[in-house]
Parts: C-alpha cells; sequence; structure tokens
C-alpha cells in the first residue's frame, strides 16, 4: 500500500483496540445512501518507476526551447543551493509556524526576506508574501480602501503600463466589494502616461503604476506618484524586484515615495514552472502596518531574555477577526519566499546588480539586432530594462509560429494589448550573444 | 536565535560563481536610477550554505517530527512527486510559451482535472486558486455570480457554522455578503433549528466542512442540502477534510454545488512552512458557466489528443483570473504525481488508514483519561480532546501540553480551534504515520498529566528543549521589530 505503513498484525490490533471489527464500520455515521464502493474513472496505481518514466515522457514533449519571453515571469539563472537548501525536509514538510518555539527556522528566514525585501523596495514593511503579483494588486488596493480612509470613492486608477491580467484579477477578487478600476491615458509615442491628459477631480483612493511598465517602457514614477499624492489618493507602485537593483526603489518615488509596494517576486529564484508557485511581495509605509494583510513575523524575546521570532498582529488575520479580518488569506507562500532569501543571500546587492545589466545589456543587442530587419521596429521611444516592444508590419503569430518551430520562443505577442501587430521581448542574463543571434537570424529569415 | 545572516555579512564578499560578468553601464537614465544600496547580504556560498542549513535543523516538520496538526493533514510528502515537477522541462516552462510546448504539461493539468472530478463527483473543475482561501473566494464569488445572473442581487447572506475554518466567514465578507453564524448541537452536528431560522430569502448559501472541524461526519447533510435548496440557496464545500472521506462518499453526492480541494492536505503537495497552498474548484452544472480561468480543455485533430486553455470565449460568464497566469503549476504537478502513484485503489486506502489511525489514537487517550469533544461519535480522520477538567484542577491547558509535547519531540496538535470546545486539542494523525508513533504519542500524553498529577510538574515556563524558550507575543506586537535595522 503506497506510504501505508500498517502491517495487517497492526491492523487487527487496532481494530481490536477499537472495538470494531473491520474498517468500513468506521465509516457507519456515513448516510449509506451516499456510500460509493469504487473510485471508477481514476487509473490503477503506477509505481515511481513508472511514473516517473510517463512524466520524462511528458517532460520532452514539452522539450526546452531558447525562450525570449518575459510578460510578468522572467527566466533567471537560479543557483543549485537555492532548491538544494528550500527542499530540505525541514522547510519543505513544515507547516505555518504557529508553534513559535518548534518553527524557529521557518520565522527567521521570513524575519530576513522582510529585512531584504524592505530594503529593496525602500519601505519599512513587509509581510511573508501573497500568491503571487497579480492577486498581490487585489490586496493592495483593498489596503488602500483601509488604510486611506478619508476617500469614500471606492475608485482605483491605473497606469496604462499595469499589466492588463493584474487588472483582471484585482477586478475578480475585488470588484465585489465595491472597487471600480480605471485606466489612465497613454501617450502613444512613449507608452508611458500621457501627463497632459490626466483627469482631475476624481478622487481616487488609489493610484497604480507599474515600474518597468508591462510593455518594457520606463515611467516617470517620480511625477505620477506626486500626481497621486495631490489627488489625496494612495501611490501603489509595482515593480520587478530585479530591476530595483538598478532602477530607483518605489519608496522613494516622488517627494513621498509610494505608499504600498507589491509585485511578482519570481524573478527571484523561483522557477518559471508555467506559472507557479510564484510569490507576491507586498511592503508599506510603517504607519499603515495595521491594515496589511497577510503574515508579519516580529524579532522578540523568550523567558530567558533571549532573542526569537514569532508571527505578530495576528488580531488582523482571519484566524482570529474571521468575517472582520483585513483579508481571507491564510497561507503565504512560504517555500518560495525561503528560496527568495537563499537567492538574494547568494547574490547580494551586487549579484543582482550585475544580473540585472547583463539582463539589459542582452536585450540592447536582441533589440538592436531585429530592429535591424525590415518590418520591425521599436513601438514606443521610451528607455527600458530589459523588454522592449516591437512593432511589426505583419500579423505577429505566423511569425512567432514559424520560429516555434526552430525551437524559438520569441517572445510575447502584445498585438491583443497594444492594438497594432506587436511583439514584446525579452533577454535575461541567461541568454548568450550566439542564443540571441540565432534568435535574430530565426526572425530575418521568416521576415525576409 | 541563529546569527543574522545580515550579521555574518562582511563588505565585498559573494557567491561570485552565481553572478554573470557585469555588462557595465546601461543606457538607463540617470535620474530613473537608484542611488542606495539597500541591505543585502554580502556571504560566501559556504556561508549560506551553513546558515540556511542551521535554520532548517530549528524547524519540526513531517520528515523529522510526527505532526498531528488537527485540520492541516500533515502526510508524509512522497519525494517523487517534488523531483518529477522539477524536471528541468517542467521548472523551465514558461507560463506564456505556446501549447506546442506544453502539451506534456497539459495533458497532466487535464487528467488532474477528470480524476479530481471523479474523486469528488462533481462535474466541472478549475486548477487555478492558488489556495484553499483563494479557492473559497473563487467559489463563493460563483454562488454570488449565479443569483445575480437570475436577478437575485439581494441574495447576499452567506451561512457558517460556529466550527467552521476562520477563512469562511473572511471570505464571505471578501465577496460583498454578510455572514450568518449558526450553532452546533451537543452531538457535533450542525443545529437544525437554528439553521431553519436563519434560511430566507437573502439566503445565498451555506459553507459546510464534512467532516466538520469537530472531526464528525455531518449526519444530517442531506436534510440540511435539502433545505438550503428549497430556500434557493446553494451548498459550498470546504474541502479541508476531504482526506477523511476519499472514496468513500463525494461532495457532489451529498449535493454541493460548488467545492474546493486543498490540495496541500489530501494531495500530499508540500506545506512548505505555510504555503505554497493549492485550492482547486469543483462545481456542479448548475455553476458550470462560472468557473474561473483559465482551465485546459481537450480537442482532437486529425485523431490524436491536443491540449489547450479554455479561457473568456469558452466561459463567458466566467468571475474572471484570480493568478497571473495558471495559479500554481508546479504544486499541480506534484498533486498529479501522487495521485497517479496512488491510483483508485490507493485512494480509498488514504480515507481507510487516515480513518483507522484517527479512531484508533482516540480509544488509546480515552482509554488513558483523556476526556474527548465528541465521546459518543465516531472519529472521522481526526478528533478532539478536551482538557477542561485538567485545566480546572491543575492549571494544565491545552497551550502547555502543546509546549510540553514539543519537549517530547512531537509537534502540537491544533490548539484552541474549533473554538466552540474549550481548551481543545484537535488531533490528525494521517494515514501515513505507524501504530508505534501513535503508541509513542500516547505514552507522551500520559506522562505530561502524570507529572502534572503526581509530581505537581507544571508547563507554564516550557518548552525547554527548543532551540527557544516560551516567546514574548506581547512584546512581539507592542515593540514591532519586523525588519534587521542595527542604526
Amino acid at each position: 500500500m503506497p506510504f501505508i505503513p500498517h502491517t495487517e498484525k497492526d491492523t487487527r490490533e487496532m481494530l481490536a483496540a477499537i472495538g470494531v471489527d473491520a474498517i468500513e464500520d468506521l465509516f457507519d455515521e456515513i448516510p449509506a445512501e451516499l456510500r460509493i464502493d469504487h473510485l471508477h474513472g481514476v487509473p490503477e496505481a503506477l509505481n515511481e518507476m513508472e511514473v516517473s518514466r510517463l512524466m520524462r515522457e511528458r517532460a520532452r514533449r514539452d522539450g526546452s526551447p531558447l525562450c525570449f519571453i518575459g510578460a510578468g515571469a522572467y527566466e533567471h539563472h537560479i543557483p543549485t543551493a537555492v532548491w538544494d537548501l528550500a527542499t530540505r525536509g525541514e522547510f519543505y514538510s513544515a507547516y505555518t509556524p504557529y508553534q513559535a518555539e518548534a518553527s524557529q527556522g521557518t520565522l527567521q528566514t521570513i524575519y530576513e526576506y522582510q529585512t531584504m525585501i524592505t530594503g529593496l523596495t525602500g519601505l519599512d514593511v513587509s509581510n511573508a508574501s501573497l500568491y503571487d503579483g497579480a492577486s498581490g494588486l487585489a490586496e493592495a488596493a483593498l489596503m488602500a480602501v483601509r488604510a486611506n480612509r478619508r476617500v469614500k470613492s471606492g475608485l482605483v486608477l491605473l497606469a496604462p503600463g499595469v499589466n492588463p491580467v493584474y487588472e483582471h484579477v484585482a477586478e475578480a477578487i475585488a470588484g465585489s466589494q465595491g472597487l471600480t478600476f480605471e485606466w489612465l491615458p497613454m501617450d502613444a509615442k512613449s507608452g508611458n502616461v500621457a501627463f497632459e491628459e490626466l483627469p482631475e477631480g476624481k478622487e481616487p483612493v488609489a493610484v497604480v503604476m507599474q515600474q518597468p511598465t508591462f510593455p518594457g517602457t520606463l515611467e516617470d514614477v517620480d511625477r505620477l506618484t506626486d500626481w497621486a499624492h495631490e489627488q489625496g489618493a494612495f501611490a501603489i507602485g509595482i515593480a520587478n524586484p530585479m530591476s530595483l537593483a538598478l532602477l530607483k526603489a518605489p519608496g522613494h518615488w516622488g517627494e513621498q515615495g509610494v505608499d504600498i509596494a507589491c509585485g511578482e517576486g519570481q524573478p527571484l529564484g523561483v522557477p518559471l514552472s508555467s506559472g507557479g508557485p510564484y510569490f507576491g511581495y507586498m511592503t508599506c509605509k510603517q504607519k499603515h502596518v495595521r491594515q496589511m494583510p497577510g503574515r508579519i513575523v516580529g524579532r522578540t524575546t523568550d523567558l530567558d531574555g533571549n532573542p526569537g521570532f514569532a508571527l505578530t498582529l495576528q488580531a488582523r488575520e482571519q484566524h482570529i477577526r474571521r468575517s472582520k479580518a483585513t483579508s481571507n488569506i491564510c497561507t503565504n507562500q512560504g517555500l518560495m519566499v525561503t528560496a527568495a532569501t537563499i537567492y538574494m543571500s547568494l547574490l547580494g546587492f551586487e549579484g543582482l546588480a550585475s544580473v540585472a545589466r547583463k539582463s539589459h545589456a542582452n536585450t540592447t543587442r536582441l533589440v538592436d539586432g531585429l530592429c535591424t530587419i525590415d518590418g520591425i521596429e521599436r513601438l514606443y521611444d521610451a528607455s527600458y530594462f530589459h523588454e522592449v516592444a516591437l512593432k511589426f508590419d505583419r500579423p505577429v503569430a505566423p511569425v512567432l509560429a514559424a520560429i516555434a518551430e526552430k525551437n524559438i520562443l520569441g517572445g510575447f505577442d502584445l498585438t491583443g494589448g497594444a492594438g497594432t501587430d506587436a511583439l514584446l521581448v525579452c533577454a535575461t542574463e541567461t541568454k548568450t550573444d550566439a542564443d540571441i543571434d540565432a534568435c535574430i537570424a530565426a526572425f530575418a529569415e521568416e521576415m525576409a | 536565535m541563529s546569527e543574522l545572516i545580515f550579521e555574518k555579512s562582511r563588505g565585498g564578499r559573494r557567491a561570485f560563481a552565481q553572478a554573470p560578468v557585469d555588462a557595465g553601464a546601461t543606457s538607463i537614465p540617470e535620474q530613473l536610477l537608484r542611488e542606495d544600496k539597500p541591505r543585502l547580504p554580502e556571504a560566501s556560498e559556504l556561508q549560506t550554505v551553513r546558515h540556511f542549513t542551521r535554520l532548517s535543523q530549528k524547524n519540526f516538520s513531517i520528515d523529522t517530527q510526527f505532526y498531528p496538526l488537527g485540520s492541516c493533514t500533515m502526510k508524509y510528502n512522497p519525494r517523487a512527486c517534488n523531483a518529477l515537477a522539477l524536471l528541468p522541462e517542467f521548472a523551465g516552462r514558461h507560463p506564456l510559451a505556446p501549447v506546442s510546448h506544453g502539451q506534456g504539461f497539459l495533458s497532466c493539468m487535464y487528467e488532474l482535472q477528470e480524476m479530481l472530478k471523479h474523486v469528488t463527483g462533481m462535474q466541472g473543475v478549475s486548477l487555478t486558486p492558488m489556495a484553499g482561501a483563494q479557492g473559497e473566494l473563487a467559489g463563493v464569488a460563483m454562488i454570488k455570480a449565479y443569483h445575480d445572473a437570475r436577478g437575485h442581487t439581494e441574495r447576499n447572506e452567506i451561512i457558517v457554522p460556529d466550527a467552521a475554518h476562520g477563512t469562511n466567514p473572511a471570505t464571505a465578507t471578501m465577496c460583498g455578503c454578510v455572514v450568518k453564524e449558526i450553532p452546533t448541537g451537543p452531538d457535533g452536528d450542525v443545529d437544525m433549528a437554528a439553521l431553519e431560522a436563519v434560511l430566507g430569502p437573502n439566503t445565498a448559501g451555506i459553507m459546510l466542512t464534512n467532516p466538520s472541524t469537530l472531526g464528525v461526519f455531518e449526519r444530517h447533510i442531506k436534510d440540511i442540502a435539502d433545505m438550503v435548496h428549497d430556500a434557493g440557496g446553494l451548498l459550498y464545500y470546504d474541502g479541508a477534510n476531504l482526506n477523511a472521506i476519499l472514496g468513500k462518499v463525494r461532495p457532489g453526492d451529498m449535493d454541493f454545488d460548488v467545492i474546493h480541494m486543498n490540495l496541500h492536505k489530501t494531495f500530499s503537495t508540500p506545506h512548505g512552512g505555510g504555503g505554497p497552498g493549492s485550492g482547486a474548484v469543483g462545481v456542479n452544472t448548475r455553476l458550470l458557466p462560472y468557473l474561473p480561468i483559465p482551465v485546459v480543455k481537450k480537442t482532437e485533430v486529425d485523431g490524436a489528443a491536443v491540449f489547450d486553455w479554455a479561457a473568456e470565449e469558452d466561459i463567458p460568464e466566467t468571475i474572471g483570473r484570480l493568478s497571473g497566469f495558471m495559479g500554481n503549476a508546479g504544486v499541480l504537478l506534484r498533486a498529479y504525481v501522487y495521485m497517479r502513484m496512488l491510483g483508485r485503489d490507493g485512494m480509498e486506502r488514504v480515507a481507510e488508514y487516515a480513518t483507522l489511525n484517527a479512531n484508533y489514537l482516540m480509544a488509546k487517550l480515552r482509554d488513558a483519561g483523556f476526556e474527548l469533544a465528541f465521546p459518543e461519535r465516531r472519529a472521522s480522520h481526526e478528533f478532539i480532546v478536551t482538557l477542561k477538567h485538567e485545566a480546572k484542577e491543575m492549571h494544565l491547558t491545552a497551550m502547555d501540553v502543546a509546549k510540553a509535547l514539543l519537549d517530547r519531540n512531537f509537534h502540537a496538535p491544533t490548539t484552541y480551534f474549533p473554538l466552540l470546545v474549550p481548551e481543545c486539542l484537535l488531533i490528525e494523525p494521517t494515514e501515513t504515520e505507524s501504530k508505534e508513533t501513535l503508541d509513542n504519542f500516547v505514552a507522551a500524553m500520559i506522562g505530561i498529566v502524570k507529572a502534572a498529577r503526581e509530581d505537581g510538574v507544571d508547563y507554564k515556563e516550557a518548552p525547554y528543549k527548543m532551540p527557544v524558550r516560551r516567546l514574548d507575543d506581547v512584546k512581539a506586537a507592542r515593540e514591532l521589530d519586523l525588519r534587521y535595522d542595527p542604526e
């Protein structure tokens, strides 16, 4: 019996101790008419050797194409030590640190994570993480409504560079609590917010901006943060944490910095893995900490006066506050945060900056090469970090499909969102010059 | 506490093998660049490995201790599930890669959806919710969408038993609903009169866990389903305790309209120190039009199966997207491998031996003099011991016993939940524990109480053998220290 240790003798003795004849008797409180006999439709068991063969075959079908897609999830080299350590049973198979004395490893790791991510984002406090970047925006918007109490509109304005999927998710999660989301106008030339056309007098509760933007441009976040505050709104900044090794931290945008920063933590040592599990980070100014959703770890002392760690401010959470909690969130993404903490420890700030600069340089090489091809040019003229939108003179999908047959994934088809034939490309530090040149050659051949 | 990684840092030290050759200056304008240097560690690879290895050793975990945490299903996480989900092609696959480069992954997801439909008796499954609480949110949002589509926007009351997980009422609030709490009867089943009294034209639905968090099967479930449906409401099944009934009885057959499954409980994906979870949802035909997207669909092209995403165009009334891509895909792969290794017979044995272990442990503790919260009832895969007499007679509380257990190398059961049983321990052994382990746990429990009764030992300052002693929670909340800041 897979994973069940009972011998026949064990089972007999246990049934005798309970005082029943058969295991079946233990289900006698379930109404008989509801019982099923068998799980038809579920296949027979495979042993480990058989399931390994099956999964390897399926993995081979997916292959390992050369991938230039970003669009919210980014391929970076992950040091072997990251997942070697994170999948140690003591991290992997522990649960939420409710028994703090028996969970100091997890708790100290989260405290160290909170220190690192507040440093990177330039803000005061962090939670222990949320599910992912997209759902993190929903939580940030709800938090802004709680903390920015003077504003009753429930209106959240989104800069045009915010990932459109994040808006869909925020709408699905927060829409039924009276929040509405509206887009700010875009300047077609730069791809960034059109400052001259910003609406006045809307009384938004929050203004959300993303740096780098979804189509890869760098926004004037200082000016936009100040504008948000002039409107009486909270500024919510979404940032790729890898970019923060180079770019100004959200806590320092504009005169006062953003009130809440959030985003996708995946670039920090988490594998792409078809979209998850990732983790969403969230940091904020000290004065808003009691409105923050999710778990938070604090350092305190034990009976001997020695330092130790515990979950804190739990009165915000669902297991205490029930229907009045700041969120229904229960788990964080503990294992992913453990991986990110180890990743940041190995890379350090200088290492992260090298990854960021190399990714920028590789993307520049890719974009410069692609723009030499007839029919491809930059869509926007703003500066960029490691992702760039390109305008095509023809439909993108057939071109992408053709080069996919050469095992190159040429980018993310932006056509639907951009309203023109366009492609979003990204080359991180994982690509060699030869990889990039192969990609350029594939496009050149297909566009000829 | 161990020295923080920041305290081990020395300026200029790094794991040099892990960073690319620096590419030098960028074309990014000066005013967008950061000037400050945040506090990240400066440590060698060996220092980092040693630091996190030592930290891990300060944790209790399934791999190192019996972890009978009620309602959490802390069963063994088979190694193969992790290794196969992290095969390079799966781990490296971009979420937006075309389906031409994802047939292997998508076929696993499709088959997982199908298997989950079979084991729960539901008609549709979406794998996208990233945790149980998000599955709950999806479920209640679908219930709301169902009523709204029929013009019944006034149906905004969600009924929740007092024994429910805190996520249930918190979820109802997040969906813009009003919570109506109902009491539990003395035998652990829902108080039917109280249910009757709250049902009405504003009822949106009821959220139930069955077996309940009291560790007993709700015997009136059919009557409850009929009453709620007759009142125009729908039934939500919280799948936290699905492990207890796998292959024995299905939520769909109990007439639930929507369910979530905690794959990190029943299907053994890692708890990871508090996540990632995975909270797939299942629905019957009533709620099929509202499933969260994406889901995986199967079509036939030239006689061969082709897997693809179903999104807005296939499910136009969907409640929408809940994650940036498709939820915790890597967790779903682990659950898929686990289910294939169990097969249909293995799944039935899960419920059988989880229930056997719980009833055995309950019988042994009862025989040793511990009071059960519901002595007349069968245990499901978990049960409750109440220490109200021990607390009264010798000031021995559930908290004390929990901490004393840690010193005896057992993780504590869930304490003080459900809220309606005083001084309670909610104990869930799971099917993967051996009889010897359960016997040792019983001996530890007996020893703890005996030492208190006969020798006057009090555990107010326990634990003694952990890396830290009992921590000052009040100080943690009053003097917030949430990051290392030596200045």
